[in-house]
């Protein structure tokens, strides 16, 4: 398996993130060097064998249905670029 | 007076409380070191204000008798933690201005202990890499260098910084996360002890997540004690972690008995890779030969599927990655580049905030999870990665703890590797299978290399076993009688 | 019986499948101790976890998972014992992780069947193919700004239970009748309070069509339809549309549509998405949610009576006829109005449930559900209350006033709001059952009107009807009919 120009095209709008036409060819180049390097994890025998996931031996906890958090507005709009009459904004969608 | 800076965390915890000194001296005398070396870059932010602050808090816990082992302790912060009011920005421009209005859980835990924070240490960006070339900040620069050499060297990564600055004496101790191999391969390169805590041991509540079934936090400090002084204080259940597991957290400083007599110590075959330099086999020797001096048990033991660890690491991790790092979309924190369109802007944002490496790594994650590739690449590694933690288990049925080395190279020069992904992964062919199966590691410095740079030895311990893992590597660093320090190259 | 549309060129068979967002009935969200709260400021019911600050984590709420298992109870689900959490990973203004914590390969509830009465009073059984719980997104406002959206996180991270049916339906009346009966189970469970104004209940409709007998059509999805009439718009309108295309010679894009209520049909999204690619795997801030058989019975025991079985107790316990029981417990609040009301009725006139149970389930379907449709208002919005409505049925059961009396008086009551017996007492509406009386004026009409008598006598019985009239005339409707009837015929036949 190998990516191409495109498939790099289509991964970068996935993950949001602006890869110009020239840096296509390079970033495939980087890519297919990782991908070819783990490749070797196909020589392993897996059949049967559980997917993990999770290192710990344990359940998941559960909390009470009780209101503990939030009514911060001001802490959590703090960060923000840019909020406006308490909402966070956002170029406008059209959908 | 004495220089304070070049105290260990347990001389200092026993001056402190001895009245020998103050936290504010010893503060005050960091802050100085701090701003004498600038030029390694080690501190992001210095935070002298808030540790002045912090060290008067601690004065007086130690006169009213309050004092925790913590207390006075002046410690550097690695910027993954987000610390409440000030720079945690996992040293990317992606969170350019970002304080968070929270505190970590881990950080909470020292804080309350009584423990000084004089800033924010630089790393790799969201913590990915292993020589701390890859942050928003520009590099640091490793104390150590080769011979009478006036190259710089890499401190390893990501948690660079963090060890930079205890091997600088800038810094008492501080703490750092593990992913792969970021406490570590450090501690290796900079000849200190860092340790990585069973997966769940820490809380990570508040840590700027990379990988999250794999991340830990953990101290990097200049004794096998300090180490165990430090852990103590930072584990601990947490209920907003669904991952930290609840179990007590024990005296850790008791367990260095310095008694192993008996204690089976697993030796790896598998660890014998290609390419590693004579003089790291040579140290493994050795450091068998220590063991075996002390009382130890020398068991071989086999991990059949080591050479399969780092490539199922590049594929849990990127993944996960991938998608720990949507969030970092120009919306709600950090930077924004402008666009034309919602989706514009998250690109712009995104492509202008992430470095290079961290943009790699989030087109593998995006690949190896998305449809038609998730069972070839994902499926395929959290399998392999079950196969590595079943081969500890049985390992674990022989033997009490594993002896490595912890790195296959000592510091390399400062942009050796930066244009080579591969090579910079193989950095942690050592540290990356138990990170995979959640199992804790220490890095105890043993010796240096013909150069005259730093080397480091590895106990693996079991799962919450770490007060056997530290005692073993206490017994190691007794019997290297490790005491060199960097000749001092920066500053005035 | 089989649903078929006729195009132009043939029949076509229509293959429906819902998924239903339900938003769970919690005091804090999923994953965040936030309130759940409608209707708040913007942004104030928002943590630092909710709003996806670094290096925040997921905590589960456990009454979320016990609203899951026992809405699964409802539905007759099989309960998976263990199940995982895994990420949903797209971009959108209002998902401020950049995934939505949802579940995908192992889901916390499996298949079952519900089955949904339709308007011939036949009905239908319709899969369930699971039901998980995720994370609600934030709101995004489209229209607040010349140039932005603004966003308001208060629901980001608010439980949904998504019920996902099998594609089992075949008009937009079976999809109506399902949707309203999944409200009718949660709204019953406790575990959605599906008010649709607020967004409490929302469906994804999958539509598509085919020829009778082949393989499934390309299928359209129309996001976020919020009531069971739009649902039902959307159908009707995706099937006209649908055959239109393909009788045209045209195909089908497997593509996301949007509502339009103004115009009753369904638009392409105008933000065209690339084909989803949501690179589902397991949160690794979650471990699997587990728990034990024993978990599961504890709150089947605590489940409370759910429609079918209520009707079926009315049916039989009560002797209401199957139609009465049906539109009696299609709503809770009904349902739990008639039990109150019947209760209060037995009290008050000291008869059996087993005689009270039609003549209650009557006048509650017809007198007031009418009275109430007048209003525009619901069961829980009734201006007559249980007591009031009590009091009046027991004057009827124990001979205080008439059938038609009683209407008069309810009329009365919506009106005035007064108590049965007060208006009865002072408009005089009590019945006159003095047989003394009523045998007195009797006599006075027979001979009034002994030519009509002739005619009686001599075979035109028709006339009886006549004589009733005239007493009741002159009682002003109050004299007891039993009573007239009991007199008269003697006094006619001689």
């Amino acid at each position: 398996m190998s990516v191409d120009k495109d498939t790099v095209a289509k991964i970068a709008n996935l993950a949001r993130i602006a890869v110009s036409d020239d840096e296509l060819e390079s970033t495939a180049g980087e890519l297919n060097n990782i991908l070819d390097w783990v490749e070797q994890l196909s020589e392993v025998s897996t059949e049967g064998v559980e997917a993990m996931t999770s290192v710990v031996a344990a359940s998941l906890p559960r909390r009470e249905d009780k209101v503990t958090d939030g009514g911060y507005r001001d802490q959590v709009l703090k960060n923000a670029p840019v909020s406006e009459h308490g909402f966070f904004a956002v170029p406008k969608v059209i959908e | 007076m004495t220089e304070l800076t070049k105290l260990t965390l347990s001389a200092a915890r026993d001056g402190l409380h001895n009245r020998d000194f103050t936290a504010r001296e010893i503060t005050e005398q960091h802050v100085n070191a701090i701003e004498d070396a600038k030029e390694l870059n080690t501190y992001i932010e210095v935070t002298t204000n808030q540790a002045l602050q912090m060290a008067d808090a601690a004065d007086e816990m130690i006169k009213s008798g309050n004092a925790k082992s913590m207390t006075g302790i002046p410690i550097g912060i690695k910027d993954l933690y987000c610390t409440k009011g000030f720079h945690s920005c996992a040293a990317s421009h992606i969170l350019d201005g970002f304080k968070p209005e929270y505190e970590s859980t881990v950080t909470s835990n020292l804080w309350n202990d009584g423990a000084v924070m004089l800033g924010k240490t630089n790393m790799d960006e969201f913590a990915m890499g292993s020589s701390n070339e890859n942050s928003y900040y520009g590099p640091v620069k490793n104390p150590w260098r080769a011979g009478n050499s006036d190259k710089d060297t890499v401190p390893g990564g990501s948690s660079g910084g963090s060890a930079a600055a205890v091997a600088a004496d800038i810094s008492i101790a501080t703490t750092g996360t593990d992913t792969g191999g970021s406490i570590r391969q450090p501690a290796s390169f900079a000849g200190l002890v860092g340790l990585k805590p069973t997966y769940g041991r820490c809380s990570r509540f508040g840590m700027i997540a990379f990988a999250s079934s794999l991340d830990q936090a953990g101290p990097l400090t200049k004794s096998v004690r300090d180490a165990a002084i430090m852990l103590e204080s930072m584990a601990g259940y947490d209920e907003k972690d669904s991952t930290c597991i609840n179990i007590p957290v024990p005296n850790y400083e008791a367990a260095l008995t310095g008694d192993i007599s008996g204690l089976k110590v697993g030796i790896p075959n598998e660890y014998r890779v290609d390419g590693m330099p004579g003089e790291i086999e040579k140290l493994w020797q050795q450091g068998i030969a220590w063991l075996k001096d002390a009382g130890a048990q020398i068991i071989d033991i086999s991990l059949p599927h080591t050479k399969y660890a780092l490539p199922t690491y590049y594929i849990v991790a990127p993944a996960e990655c991938s998608s720990n790092l949507a969030r970092y979309d120009g919306v709600k924190y950090g930077l924004r580049v402008t666009g034309d369109s919602l989706d514009d802007m998250y690109k712009n944002t995104r492509a202008a905030g992430f470095g290079d490496e961290v943009k790699r790594r989030i087109l593998i994650g995006t690949y190896v999870l998305s449809a038609g590739y998730y069972d070839a690449y994902y499926l395929k590694a959290q399998r392999v990665r079950t196969l590595i933690a079943n081969d500890f288990k049985a390992a674990y049925e022989k033997c009490d703890v594993i002896l490595t080395p912890t790195a296959p190279s000592a510091a390399f020069e400062l942009g050796d590797k930066i244009s080579d992904p591969l090579a910079m992964y193989l950095n942690d062919v050592f540290t990356v299978p138990a990170s995979l199966a959640g199992l804790p590691g220490v890095s105890v410095p043993a010796g240096l290399s013909a150069e005259g740079l730093p080397l480091g030895l590895q106990v693996l311990g079991q799962a919450f076993g770490e007060e056997q893992m530290l005692n073993v590597a206490d017994v190691l660093e007794k019997a290297a009688a490790f005491n060199v320090k960097p000749t001092k190259w920066w500053g005035e | 019986m089989r649903n078929l549309y006729q195009g132009a060129t043939g029949d076509w068979e229509v293959v429906i499948g819902l998924e239903i967002h339900a938003q769970v009935i919690s005091e804090s969200k999923l994953f965040s101790g936030a309130s759940t709260k409608f209707g708040s400021e913007p942004n104030t019911q928002v943590s630092f976890v909710c709003s996806a600050q670094p290096g925040m984590l997921p905590v589960i709420n456990e009454e979320c998972v016990r609203q899951a298992v026992r809405t699964g109870l409802a539905m007759g689900c099989q309960i998976n014992l263990r199940s995982v959490f895994d990420r949903k990973n797209y971009f959108y203004a209002d998902l401020p992780q950049g995934y939505q914590i949802s579940q995908f390969k192992d889901p916390i509830v499996g298949e079952g069947v519900v089955t949904v009465d339709l308007e011939d009073g036949s009905t239908k059984d319709i899969g369930v193919e699971r039901l998980h719980l995720e994370q609600d997104a934030g709101k995004s406002m489209h229209d607040q700004h010349p140039s932005m959206t603004y966003v308001d996180l208060n629901r980001s991270g608010v439980a949904l239970m998504e019920i996902v049916s099998k594609p089992d339906m075949r008009s937009a009346e079976e999809a109506g009748a399902y949707f309203k009966k999944i409200r009718s189970l949660v709204r019953y469970a406790g575990t959605c309070d599906g008010n649709m104004d607020q967004g409490s209940m929302r469906a994804d409709v999958n539509v598509s069509v085919r020829r009778p007998g082949e393989p499934l059509g390309t299928r359209t999805e129309t996001k976020n339809v919020n009531s069971i009439r739009y649902v039902m718009m959307v159908i009707e309108s995706e099937i006209r549309r649908q055959v239109d295309v393909l009788e045209d010679g045209g195909t089908i894009d497997q593509e996301t549509r949007l509502f339009e209520v103004a115009t009753g049909t369904t638009r392409t999204m105008r933000s065209k998405e690339e084909a989803h690619d949501y690179r589902y795997f397991p949160d690794p801030d979650l471990l699997p949610l587990e728990f034990s058989q024993a978990f599961v019975d504890e709150l089947a025991k605590e489940m409370p009576e759910l429609s079918d079985a209520k009707k079926a107790r009315f049916i039989k316990d009560l002797h209401i006829s199957a139609y009465n029981a049906g539109v009696l417990v299609a709503e809770k609040e009904s349902a739990d109005y008639f039990e109150e009301l019947l209760s209060a009725t037995v009290e008050k006139s000291g008869k059996q449930v087993s005689e009270l149970g039609t003549m209650v389930s009557n006048w509650v379907t017809g007198d007031l559900f009418g009275a109430l449709k007048k209003l525009g208002k619901g069961i829980t919005g009734s201006p007559v209350s249980i007591a009031h409505a009590a009091e009046l049925l027991s004057l009827q059961v124990d001979g205080t006033i008439s059938g038609r009396i009683a209407k008069e008086v309810f009329e009365n009551m919506l009106e005035s709001g007064k108590s049965p017996e007060v208006i009865v007492d002072e408009k005089g509406l009590k019945q006159v059952s003095d047989t003394g009386a009523i045998e007195t004026m009797i006599d006075e009409i027979l001979v009034a009107n002994a030519d009509k008598v002739e005619e009686y006598r001599g075979g035109k019985e028709k006339l009886y009807g006549f004589f009733v009239g005239q007493v009741m005339k002159q009682t002003g409707g109050k004299a007891n009919p039993q009573v007239v009837n009991q007199l008269l015929r003697p006094k006619l036949d001689g």
